[in-house]
């Protein structure tokens, strides 16, 4: 792992780390050389580290106080609200901070698909960022269940029912995750259980992330490998450090201004009502980081199906580093699949407003256009593209196209000014 | 800096289905200039002192608040009457308790750390007294809805004659800003309906703004705390990325490269 012999100074130190590596480890991450050029679009995957330590930390405050009962879970927040000292702070901090997270892992992963930071030799920290991103949907979604109001309960019925689409054993498979035969206590329990497990399992698999990525390295915005240690190399502390910091702190002012001034504007009203099995809300939405899966799941009229499109919307993204043909990693010199990428974004985000709409009439047509549109992207555009597209020369290293170059090299920093 | 303003769009173009979905289904709300809107918004006591009269006097008859206690009536950033005057409040209340040594419920005055006394015993209770619709609870009733502070006061003055052909079954009333235009609730405000205790003149419109603000302080009773620490957080978060920000440019600067 680390890139040269490391001995601590004193005998103490040199005594424990001979049994016990702990500071060749701490040396290894100061001294970690990363690549000089990275832009803010890098600063993302400390900020989410901020977010799921933020979110285990207050979500282990709220579980002191919050009461795991289809009877009380309600009420208990509402105590947790109210009694309990700075609660309200805590419960939005959490509540707010989920939404902040998965904004944050949009960012970490689109920068990802623009830089081709997915391609050899990264596959494998990809692949655990999509496992990471789905513990992260399953963990968001039972924990929206847990306050027990309209939107958890209605939530919960329709997200669970989705299995009943298996063939044969469906209903089975339905009435075990409830522990009954609807959303009621044992439910409750079981994800607030499960709710409670998750981030550590995340946790566990971000060490993963990050030890995979510290063998080859971090891409880079030029998506050329860069010679380590070298000019084109910083050491990780200080200068990612502080540059992270100063990213992640930009970023707590946007979370600062959702707790304190907008707590509820990301969440739905309805959750504010007690859950009534009886009582049918006339929209059951998911919150908004989960809308455009939402929107592939109900653009497909047979349900069995649906459920398939949408498990498959996400799962596709796993064998990206096979489907995307191209050698060249970095969007910066792939001017037709920088296109296609920025369509692909307009396309999610199309797909996350009618996420929210009803599904009828002119919105399941786009539903169905857009779903159609984000197959398409990755199962034919992006193979094909790999082996038809005429890519810009890459530049020898990223100092080069830094202190400018040949012709294509100046290009290059044009385009890159333009994605910065 | 061009990073930074791709990133704000970003969240408000997230933010916008959200948006859209409670616009859809939207009439505009009636406005007014509610106190505790903005970075420094804060309740106007008064009116949440008038707002509470308004509730027991009016709402409280159907409608229960079951997360509240008499305390919270004396406490910073609500209604702040004074301790005496909250304990008058509950006292003037009867409360269930018990068992006592024999066995037996027993009815008491009403203490500071009771929970506000509920109109029913039950929600059943509250149905059938209430030709089958259930007066929602209002302790987060603001919250719970939509259109929010705005929507709770329309409805209240959005009571008018039904459009004709609009056929109005016995008991239902309609309402210009009710989801459905249908309502069970019979127009609960009208104007003198109660005589305030501060001698403001109790018109509809005035009841409805004194008894919203009151429910926003209900259901969001840490709103003032809120906005304070807030101001205070993101101010420090400012000053403390300036710090950083000039901190970062003077180490990269020892590399050729940007930041």
């Amino acid at each position: 792992m680390s890139d040269h012999e490391y001995t601590p100074k004193s005998k103490a130190g040199k005594w424990f780390n001979d049994r016990l590596p702990l500071l060749t480890l701490a040396n290894h991450l100061t001294d970690y050389p990363t690549p000089k050029n990275l832009n803010y679009w890098w600063t993302f995957g400390g900020i989410l580290t901020f977010c799921l330590i933020t979110q285990i930390v207050t979500g282990l405050v709220l579980a002191m106080h919050y009461i795991a009962h289809a009877d009380m879970a309600f009420e208990s927040v509402e105590h947790i609200m109210r009694d309990v000292n700075y609660g309200w702070l805590i419960r939005y901090i959490h509540a707010n901070g989920a939404s902040m997270f998965f904004l944050a892992v949009y960012i970490h992963i689109f920068r990802s698909l623009f830089y081709g930071s997915y391609k050899s030799p990264r596959e494998i920290i990809w692949i655990i960022g999509i496992i990471i991103y789905l513990l992260m949907m399953a963990a968001a979604f039972m924990g929206y269940v847990l306050p027990w109001g309209q939107m958890s309960f209605w939530g919960a019925t329709v997200i669970t029912n989705l299995f009943s689409a298996i063939p044969f054993v469906g209903e089975g498979v339905v009435t075990w995750l409830w522990g009954g035969y609807s959303v009621d206590n044992p439910t409750l329990t079981r994800f607030f259980t499960l709710h409670y497990l998750i981030p550590f399992l995340i946790l566990g698999l971000v060490v993963l992330h990050i030890w995979a990525l510290h063998v080859p390295g971090n891409n880079n915005p030029v998506g050329i490998d860069v010679k380590k240690p070298s000019k084109d190399t910083v050491p990780f502390h200080p200068y990612i450090v502080i540059k992270d910091g100063f990213a992640l702190l930009m970023f707590m002012i946007v979370f600062a201004f959702f707790v304190f001034y907008a707590p509820n504007i990301l969440g739905h009203a309805d959750n504010y009502i007690e859950a009534n099995p009886l009582v049918t809300p006339a929209h059951i939405v998911p919150e908004w980081y989960l809308l455009p899966f939402y929107a592939i799941l109900r653009s497909v009229p047979d349900k069995l199906l649906g459920v398939v499109a949408m498990l498959s919307a996400i799962l596709i993204l796993a064998v990206l580093p096979w489907l995307d043909t191209s050698k060249i990693r970095s969007a910066v010199f792939r001017p037709l699949y920088k296109q296609f990428y920025w369509i692909l974004v307009a396309d999610v985000l199309i797909l996350g407003y009618v996420g929210a709409m009803p599904a009828e009439g002119l919105y399941l047509l786009i539903a169905r256009v857009a779903t159609a549109y984000y197959f398409l992207h990755f199962l034919v555009i992006l193979p094909v593209l790999g082996l038809k597209e005429r890519t810009i020369p890459l530049p020898l290293s990223i100092t080069e196209p830094v202190l400018g170059g040949s012709p294509n090299m100046a290009m290059a920093k044009k385009n890159e000014s333009k994605i910065e | 800096m061009r990073n930074i303003l791709k990133i704000f769009s970003i969240i408000i173009l997230f933010c916008l289905p959200n948006a859209n979905v409670i616009s859809a289904e939207k009439v505009e709300y009636l406005k007014t200039d509610w106190t505790f809107k903005g970075l420094f918004g804060k309740f106007d006591r008064a009116s949440l002192q008038r707002g509470y009269q308004v509730y027991t006097e009016v709402c409280a008859a159907c409608h229960s608040m079951k997360y509240l206690s008499y305390r919270n009536l004396s406490e910073k950033g609500g209604p702040e009457f004074s301790v005496a005057q909250a304990k008058a409040i509950a006292a003037s209340f009867e409360v269930t308790d018990g068992p006592n040594a024999d066995g037996e419920m027993f009815q008491r005055p009403g203490k500071l750390s009771d929970k506000f006394v509920m109109p029913y015993e039950n929600v059943k209770a509250a149905e059938a007294a209430n030709g089958g619709a259930y007066p929602p609870d209002m302790s987060v009733l603001v919250k719970a809805r939509g259109g929010g502070v705005d929507y709770i006061y329309s409805l209240l003055q959005g009571y008018e004659e039904a459009p004709s052909g609009m056929v109005l079954d016995d008991g239902v009333h309609y309402n210009k800003y009710m989801y459905g235009n249908k309502i069970k609730m019979s127009a609960p405000l009208s104007d003198g309906i109660i005589e305030y205790s501060d001698g403001t003149n109790a018109s509809v419109e005035q009841m409805s703004k004194d008894v919203t603000t009151f429910l926003m302080w209900a259901a969001e009773p840490s709103l003032e705390a809120r906005h304070q620490m807030g101001f205070k957080a993101i101010v420090y978060l400012i000053i403390l990325t300036i710090l950083v920000y000039f901190s970062m440019k003077r180490i990269w600067s020892r590399v050729k490269s940007e930041v």
